[in-house]
């Protein structure tokens, strides 16, 4: 039996497939945003395949920020590490109050146009989410699971691998989620520096003075980041509610 | 056989443990006392090096337990840790396989010995394995800890109140499996336990701990006839010696020539048992079997109440 949140879902990701693939049944929605004779459908490259690049882009962000910042966490978190702690902290939250747009102003000038400045602003935008809940989620583990998993006599490694990062998972889980929403909000800027994203729409319809193309551009982020959240969301409750929590 | 030498703690400027030295026989029960904070559970998890001492030497069966890495030396010691802390993203069944299948024994081996434990505690195989530890309630939780810590039929087992969070009755129960089981598997047990009735009914001997030094060691009876301090003698609590004295023996050595009137009693139960017997049936005496259910003499009131006195 559906519940009614994941109808709405399931209707969301139905009417976004078919936006994506047949833009043109949408044509009389997005009609009256525009004037007389232009376009109401954005008409300078396929809608489904730069949805396709701009998440392929906030994947790979995200999959570097990931393993990046877990393996900081892991590594400041372990005895012989904890040293490191207070200096990944900081360069971390460098690369989060650093501005998206000045690392693309940045990097530009080294990397050329295209995706790679993008790929670098998001992933350093990224990582704190991710580093800092995976933190979390590996200090706050309960102190007698931890005796226990050392009264057995497991090894550090077998520790972190079967016990730590399991426990910790749903609250990494959450960090990614973090992270992945804002990158695909912010993949969109990647557009003034040519990278293939959503934000094309975007600029485009702020060139053409054209409503409808910057409103379409903006629903599909918006749709996607929801519908991924959730998913996301979801997979966390799945975790977490088997443990008891 | 575990020999501690000498086994000093000390955290910054307090010391926890101070110069402990006991030896405990092998296939025997040990229970450490004492009041909160007086450094038992330091002490027990000296013995498995979860804790480093300061100073001293622990051997186990005459290995100063230090000459192997202290994960493999836990794998041989079983330890049942204060509150359960089972694992809780892993099912009863997989909880009570962890040190099995870190020691790489064989799927089916894992799953006959997890059942054989599970079926000794009361808890259906079937119904509690695949259960994950949010689902039992609190005593079973404890009982899934102490099958665990015996899953890989360990010669020494380590308790840190294993018992506190069970009602009376299967808190009995479980005592008295875990005493079959200590005879079974032959295992060495070292136990603490805040409970003075719990200490009396397992005890071979009894350690007594305060302020981090053990201030006395020895067997139950003899610390109720001669209990070392004043510390120790508040702990048995002074009104509960005599019955101490008597639950700790069984009809058997108080068993006197002659034979009275009335229902036989056993001489396998305590003398505890049968000076209730004799007060609520309001006798002086009562014939005694012996287990094969032939008449062996009496035990009488007069009897008992030397013997409570410590004057036997
Ligand atoms: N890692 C530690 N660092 C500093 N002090 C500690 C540490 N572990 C234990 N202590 C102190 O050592 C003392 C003894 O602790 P321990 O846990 O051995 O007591 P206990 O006899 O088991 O008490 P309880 O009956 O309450 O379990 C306590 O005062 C405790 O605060
Ligand atoms: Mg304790």
């Amino acid at each position: 039996m559906l519940r009614l949140p994941n109808l709405f879902r399931l209707l969301a990701l139905a009417a976004l497939v078919a936006f994506l693939v047949q833009p043109q049944w949408f044509e009389p929605l997005l009609r009256p945003l525009v004037q007389e004779n232009a376009p109401a459908i954005y008409n300078q490259g396929s809608l489904l395949q730069l949805t396709l690049l701009h998440l392929r882009t906030v994947a790979i962000a995200t999959a570097g920020a990931t393993v990046v910042a877990l393996a900081l966490a892991i590594l400041v978190t372990r005895t012989s590490g904890a040293e490191f702690l207070p200096l990944s902290r900081s360069l971390v939250n460098i690369g989060q109050t650093f501005p998206p747009v000045a690392v693309l102003a940045l990097a530009v000038p080294i990397f050329g146009f295209g995706e790679k400045p993008t790929l670098i602003a998001l992933f350093l935008y990224g990582l704190l989410p991710i580093f800092e809940n995976a933190l979390t989620g590996l200090t706050t583990l309960p102190q007698s699971t931890m005796e226990a998993a050392r009264g057995t006599g497991m090894t550090g490694r077998q520790r972190l691998l079967k016990i730590e990062l399991p426990l910790a998972m749903p609250v990494i889980l959450a960090g990614i989620r973090l992270s992945v929403v804002i990158s695909l909000a912010t993949a969109t800027i990647g557009s003034t520096v040519a990278a293939r994203t959503l934000g094309e729409v975007i600029i485009a319809g702020l060139q053409s003075n054209n409503l409808a193309f910057v409103v379409q551009g903006g629903l599909i982020v918006a749709v996607l980041a929801v519908l991924i959240h959730d998913a996301l969301q979801a997979a966390e409750r799945s975790l977490g509610s088997r443990m008891g929590r | 056989m575990i020999e501690i030498e000498g086994i000093t703690k000390r955290y910054g400027e307090t010391t926890v443990v101070r110069d402990v030295s006991l030896t405990i026989a092998p296939r025997t029960v040990t229970v450490i006392v004492g009041t909160s904070g007086s450094g038992k559970t330091t002490l027990l998890r000296m013995i498995n090096r979860l804790v480093e001492p300061t100073s001293g030497t622990i051997r186990l069966d005459g290995e100063d337990n230090r000459s192997l890495p202290g994960y493999e030396l836990r794998r041989r010691i079983g330890y049942a840790i204060q509150g359960h802390g089972l694992f809780p993203h892993r099912t009863v069944a997989q909880n009570i396989a962890t040190v099995p299948t870190l020691l790489g024994w064989d799927r089916a081996r894992i799953d006959a010995k997890v059942a054989e434990l599970l079926t000794l505690f009361q808890l259906d195989p079937a119904a509690f394995g695949p259960r994950y530890p949010h689902e039992l309630s609190g005593g079973q939780q404890q009982r899934v800890g102490v099958a665990r810590a015996l899953a890989a039929e360990p010669k020494v087992l380590l308790m840190d109140e294993p018992f506190g969070a069970l009602d009376p009755i299967i808190r009995a129960k479980a005592q008295d499996d875990l005493l079959a089981i200590q005879k079974h598997f032959e295992t060495t047990i070292v136990l603490v336990t805040h409970d003075m009735e719990e200490a009396f009914h397992l005890a071979d001997r009894i350690a007594v701990m305060d302020k981090g030094e053990v201030v006395q060691y020895t067997t139950p009876a003899e610390m109720l006839v001669k209990p070392a301090t004043g510390f120790v003698e508040s702990l048995i609590g002074a009104g509960e010696r005599p019955f101490r004295l008597l639950a700790i023996e069984t009809v058997a050595t108080a068993v006197e020539p002659g034979t009275a009137e009335g229902k036989a009693i056993s001489s396998a139960v305590s003398q505890r048992e049968a000076l209730s017997t004799l007060l609520w049936s309001g006798r002086k005496a009562l014939p005694v079997v012996g287990p094969d259910g032939v008449l062996i003499g009496k035990v009488s009131l007069d009897g008992l109440a030397q013997r409570a006195a410590g004057r036997s």
